[in-house]
């Protein structure tokens, strides 16, 4: 059973790049771009992880993160933040809304890949 | 050590600071070498009349020697200790240091308040780029680009054998976020660098066009006569850098044509001179609405009003659209004024005609006499919700003229309004910044 991941992101060019790569990489990949109902399409699609952008319209990642560890069964699930605000505060912040790892834009796509690969091992093996 | 016990001290610090040999100021005050320097290490009291001679050789008055430091400076190293900790037995000896040495103790106190103040301006700094939405938008565009940049390259660069519709997407993908990375950055740099030069902030679409109107004093005859058209105007001005602020001055004069031919200037000048500066006297006898003639007004050439006007227009989410700045009525650059300006007011109540005579706190008296409406950008329709704006003009009142006017300010950060129910951050302005 292919592995599946929920892609929240607005820039469709970024968007374009990591579907590609996760295809390759043997992921189903689901993307969205709106924050508004993105934690309803996370729930939906009730993936095996999650990339999150944090400035998204409708909705921040920040409150979808938060949201989504409310919910029953989402508590651990995988969710790797991006965001073009890399300072202490704001890795704080994702960390106390329970992020799992955080990665600042621009990244390259090993570090992406390899954060997608860990999580992905780690939630595995609990 | 008790403060008053390091009199000694200080008589050592400064007939040394005076370049005094010991043995010359024992002997001019008239005691020994030896009991002096008994006095300087604190070994015996002093007071009385040895104390104000050595006062005198030393050129300080006694309660100098006596009171030494003042406390203020005792105080600043405790807090300087505080928030450096040290040892807490050595803490407790700031009054012996400042008393042993009162120049490395003012130096250290300088620097502890220098420290303080650099800090409160870091803060209130970053807090300005946290919260200046233009910056943060800037960063985030040029940042999410440049990711989308790196990350489709990479695929280009490492991907082996790429199929060719995937390769063509991507290159296309490459050449989109590269135009727009230049277009990002440029602005960002023209923000930041003409943030720091102090002069007018670009780099933001809405303040290009706004320094198109202002190089044509807000009136172009040309378009009024029918000899130029919005996009020749637009194509030929110096102060439309980018994309985004051609499109907004094309749409902007687009309108002013249309408002100019529905009001032209003969007729407007002809119901001025009948009815004086007052927009709904003017509106009935055009039978226009009242948000055209209010406009109408503030694009009007020069000496054809025997006043100078301001205009700010917004729309429902308080964002300003078009400001024509008028001095001594500060309107903030970016979204967040003062909730009391009438242009606001007239939001609550579309079509309403509102007319406020206000002054701005922190500004000196000056009044302004404002006239507000707010009106739905679309015919309404069943099938949408309206989509209001709002326009005020701004008039300055007659010092003559005895109209109370009610309190407003231009944006909290800079309002020094106390007790404000409208308030939503503190003032900057005691921040000494």
């Amino acid at each position: 059973m292919s592995r599946r991941v929920v892609l929240i992101e607005d820039e469709p060019n970024i968007i374009e790049a990591i579907r590609f790569l996760l295809t390759r990489d043997g992921w189903q990949v689901e993307t969205h771009s709106d924050g508004a109902d993105a934690v309803e399409v996370i729930r939906a699609a009730n993936p095996d992880l999650v990339i999150l952008d944090v400035m998204l319209p409708g909705k921040n990642g920040m409150d979808i993160l938060k949201d989504l560890r409310e919910i029953e069964g989402f508590e651990t699930l995988p969710v790797l933040m991006l965001t073009a605000r890399g300072q202490a505060k704001d890795r704080e912040m994702a960390e106390k809304a329970g992020v799992s790892r955080f990665m600042t834009k621009p990244f390259s796509n090993a570090e992406v890949m390899d954060a997608v690969r860990d999580l992905h091992a780690q939630a595995s093996q609990q | 050590m008790a403060r008053e016990s390091l009199t000694g001290s200080r008589i050592r610090e400064r007939r040394m600071m005076k370049g005094v040999r010991q043995a010359d100021l024992a002997r001019k005050v008239d005691i020994s070498a030896s009991y002096l320097n008994l006095i300087e290490h604190n070994r015996r009291r002093i007071g009385g009349k040895l104390l104000v001679d050595i006062a005198a050789v030393l050129g300080v008055e006694p309660s100098m020697l006596t009171e030494g430091a003042e406390a203020a400076l005792v105080s600043t190293l405790r807090e300087a200790a505080v928030d450096t900790p040290i040892a807490p037995a050595e803490a407790e000896r700031a009054d012996e240091f400042a008393g042993r040495f009162p120049g490395w103790a003012e130096v250290l106190a300088a620097e502890h308040r220098r420290v303080a103040s650099l800090e409160r301006t870091v803060q209130t700094l970053s807090d300005r780029l946290t919260h200046d939405p233009h910056l943060a938008a800037s960063l985030h565009e040029v940042l999410s680009t440049a990711a989308a940049i790196r990350s489709t390259a990479s695929i280009l660069a490492e991907t082996g054998e790429l199929e060719a519709e995937w390769r063509d997407r991507f290159h296309r993908n490459l050449n989109e976020d590269s135009a727009r990375l230049a277009e990002s950055s440029r602005a960002l740099v023209n923000f930041l660098d003409e943030s720091e030069t102090g002069h007018e902030r670009r780099g933001v679409p809405q303040e290009e066009v706004e320094a198109f109107f202002v190089a044509n004093d807000h009136h172009f005859a040309d378009l009024e006569t029918g000899q130029s058209t919005p996009e020749r105007l637009v194509s030929a001005a110096p102060e439309l850098v980018s994309n985004a602020a051609r499109r907004i001055a094309q749409s902007a004069l687009r309108e002013y044509q249309a408002t100019a031919e529905r009001l032209p200037l003969d007729r407007v000048q002809a119901a001025l001179q009948r009815h004086g500066l007052h927009p709904g006297a003017i509106a009935r006898e055009l039978g226009c609405d009242l948000q055209l003639i209010l406009r109408r007004l503030a694009t009007l050439p020069e000496g054809m009003l025997p006043t100078d006007v301001g205009l700010v227009m917004c729309d429902a989410s308080g964002s300003l659209l078009f400001r024509r700045t008028l001095p001594g009525f500060d309107l903030p650059r970016f979204g967040a004024c003062c909730p009391l300006w009438p242009l606001f007011s007239a939001l609550h109540n579309p079509q309403v005609p509102i007319r406020r005579v206000v002054e701005q706190q922190g500004r000196g008296d000056t009044r302004f006499e404002c006239f507000a409406v707010a009106w739905p950008k679309q015919m309404p329709d069943f099938e949408s919700d309206p989509v209001y704006l709002s326009v005020m003009l701004i008039l300055p009142v007659a010092e003559t003229a005895d109209e109370e006017a009610r309190l407003v300010g231009s944006s909290c950060r800079v309002c020094p309004g106390r007790d404000c129910m409208a308030r939503r951050e503190p003032s900057i302005l005691n921040e000494e910044f």
